[in-house]
């Protein structure tokens, strides 16, 4: 089996963000980046069909500078084979220009599956996976968090409000996933050794045209500090007042 | 034109760690990452992850309860932590000395007895079998504790031979067919009771008075006449295993020899490894200790505003990350030299002693700073703060390790 997992690399979410000057964009400086986690749980699902079935190949395919190498090669300690870098000097926020250079580069790839994360930690937007499903005319399942594959056919698991669904699909396939489906191994030591001497291509990414960009990027207002009313039994009609007539939540 | 609507559940903001609005990192002002390789940062940020997953949600409780936490081991192993600058040959991962010093720091910045296991099992253990042993040694032991299905401990302290070790008197006394037998006692042994094997450095010799005549020897643990004892009350480094020794005429084949082991200068080396990885890691303690203090600083209120915004607090935080910067520079000098082949002993002694000490004065501001909180398990800074008291106290305490510099710069002995 042949499996291409796309993966981005995301900025560190527990710290505090700043607006670059541009005014469009997020301060870069001083941010520690990683795998988006979604992502790793799609290289983990992929490991673990290689972990039953060493014929498989697993690749990974990123798309941004030459900073997201470091994050392939995390991905290449962890286990995977090979790693496709789609080289471009910035990231767009439009999914489809995305989707588009990865369904370029995964077409004539001979993929068995094709996963992604259901969605990056930074941009939110979880379409590009949707998209490439598009691009490639391939059956689509997102948020996944079970998966199992036999033969041609695979099923998953999707929390849906509620409830769970459960679909079949033949492969090849798109898939992107959720949380739950499994919990990503860390580096071993000796594939972090190991992933220097696997091969890493570096092409230009295909970009197709940018429709959709950000104009403004703003953080969120500062929360108005809480108040104390008073204590015990005697505060109640005053937090009900409160309540009713300043919060309007009763 | 049509509206799609769709109603989810608010996500939730967690990201309130450090709430001062930085422009720099705060945990790397003086961005000494930068002096580290990619593969370096890779190592690093893998055990710290693990680390982060596994060892802090346990280690509060696993310090209360007096218990070292042999969960872990096996994840230890596989992350492949153990012996891991010796070579690929023997199932390790041959990384460089940086590398392995940042594995300590991350271990440590879980805690002391976590990095201690660590340390012994890699340094004191596989180490002499890698320098000392035979080529059927390395091969049967090395492979087998990398991972971890060996575990090891390191006999060389005795009840009255702390600083001194070349008083020991421990024997081992040759058979007429080759084979030895080895009388003694140890204590203060790391993983003693956990152990399978145990290196026992013992006098070969009678009447040799500056320890000439010691060599080690690979001891199964299960050896008749071998026990090993927990030492109770211990009030630091309560996540590990210490303990005693004793051998009573020990029946050991001559192949536990380690042939190229000889005189105090042998486990002297594998102490300048150990010691090495504890210059890193009590600086990952200090880590530790000032990330807790800084976030703590930032979200404490008192007075109207949180308390990171006084003075005191300031300097306490300006003196700890300063010593952490010079002691993470001081490591890695000290990494680089190792690996270009050029470090002393008394290097080592210099960087042991130095980040030691200063952790310990970090740790203990830090659950000053912390206030009432501070004495709790729930926060790391005062189980760090016993935890170091043994690291300054073991390996060479901080005074022996100011007599060795002292006599390296004078050339002068203050031991004799």
């Amino acid at each position: 089996m042949k499996i291409a997992v796309c993966i981005k690399r995301v900025p560190d979410m527990d710290v505090r963000f700043k607006i670059a000057a541009i005014g469009n964009a997020v301060d870069e400086a001083g941010l520690k980046f990683d795998m988006n986690d979604f992502d790793s749980w799609a290289v983990e699902a992929a490991l673990q069909i290689k972990d039953r079935d060493a014929a498989t190949e697993v690749v990974i395919v990123s798309l941004g500078t030459d900073a997201v190498q470091e994050t392939i090669r995390k991905a290449l300690a962890m286990g995977a084979d090979r790693g496709v870098e789609l080289k471009t000097d910035h990231i767009p926020f439009d999914g489809l220009a995305i989707a588009r250079a990865l369904a370029a580069e995964l077409k004539d790839g001979g993929y068995d599956l094709v996963l992604f994360g259901k969605q990056s930690a930074d941009s939110s937007n979880g379409v590009v996976g949707a998209m490439v499903g598009e691009l490639l005319g391939l059956p689509l399942v997102t948020a996944i968090s079970k998966l199992e594959i036999s033969g041609q056919k695979g099923s998953a698991k999707r929390e849906i409000e509620g409830g769970q669904e459960f679909v079949e699909f033949p492969l090849p396939a798109v898939l992107t996933i959720d949380q739950g489906l499994n919990i990503a191994r860390y580096p071993a030591l000796k594939g972090i050794m190991a992933a220097k001497k696997k091969p890493l291509e570096v092409k230009p990414a295909q970009l197709g045209a940018q429709t959709v960009t950000v104009t403004q990027m703003e953080l969120p207002p500062e929360r108005a500090p809480g108040r104390i009313i008073g204590e015990g039994v005697a505060a109640v009609p005053e937090l009900v007042r409160l309540l009713q007539t300043e919060a309007k939540v009763l | 034109m049509t509206t799609c609507v769709s109603s989810t559940p608010g996500a939730g903001n967690g990201s309130v760690a450090v709430s001062f609005g930085m422009p720099t990192n705060p945990l790397d002002l003086c961005d000494i990452d930068s002096f580290l390789s990619e593969e370096e940062r890779a190592v690093r940020d893998s055990v710290r992850a693990f680390v982060d997953d596994r060892v802090l949600p346990i280690i509060g409780d696993a310090y209360v309860e007096g218990r070292f936490p042999k969960e872990l081991i096996a994840g230890m192993a596989e992350l492949g932590v153990l012996g891991a600058n010796l070579p690929e040959q023997y199932g390790c991962a041959g990384l460089n000395n940086v590398a392995y010093g940042l594995i300590m720091q991350e271990l440590e910045r879980g805690d002391s007895g976590i990095r201690s296991f660590a340390s012994v099992q890699g340094a004191l253990v596989m180490y002499p079998i890698f320098a000392f042993g035979s080529d059927e040694q390395k091969s049967r032991l090395l492979p087998s504790m990398a991972k971890a299905e060996t575990i090891g401990c390191f006999g060389l302290t005795e009840p009255d031979y702390g600083s001194n070790p070349a008083g020991m008197i421990t024997r081992a006394r040759e058979q007429a067919d080759g084979s030895w037998i080895i009388n003694g006692a140890k204590m203060w042994i790391t993983n003693g009771s956990t152990a399978h094997v145990a290196i026992i450095w013992a006098k070969t010799e009678d009447g040799d008075a500056d320890g000439h005549s010691i060599r080690g020897f690979v001891v199964p643990t299960s050896t008749p006449g071998f026990s090993a004892k927990n030492q109770k009350g211990k009030l630091s480094l309560r996540a590990s295993d210490t303990s005693e020794l004793s051998l009573q005429d020990v029946h050991v084949p001559a192949d536990a020899l380690l042939p190229r082991s000889g005189g105090l200068k042998s486990p002297l080396m594998c102490l300048t490894q150990a010691r090495y990885g504890i210059a890193w890691g009590a600086i990952g303690a200090a880590m530790y200790c000032f990330e807790e203090a800084l976030s703590y600083a930032g979200n404490r209120v008192m007075f109207g505003r949180a308390i990171g915004g006084f003075q005191l607090q300031q300097a306490r935080l300006a003196e700890m990350v300063t010593e952490i910067a010079k002691g993470r520079l001081l490591a890695l000098h000290l990494g680089r030299l190792k690996d270009a082949g050029r470090l002393t002993p008394q290097q080592v002694s210099l960087a042991k002693r130095n980040n030691v000490n200063v952790a310990c004065d970090i740790a203990r501001e830090a659950r000053r700073l912390l206030g009432g909180n501070g004495i709790l398990t729930e926060y790391g800074a005062m189980r760090h703060m016993e935890n170091l008291e043994s690291v300054y106290t073991y390996e060479g305490t901080h005074d022996i390790h100011t007599l060795i510099i002292g006599q390296a710069v004078t050339g002068l002995s203050a031991f004799e």
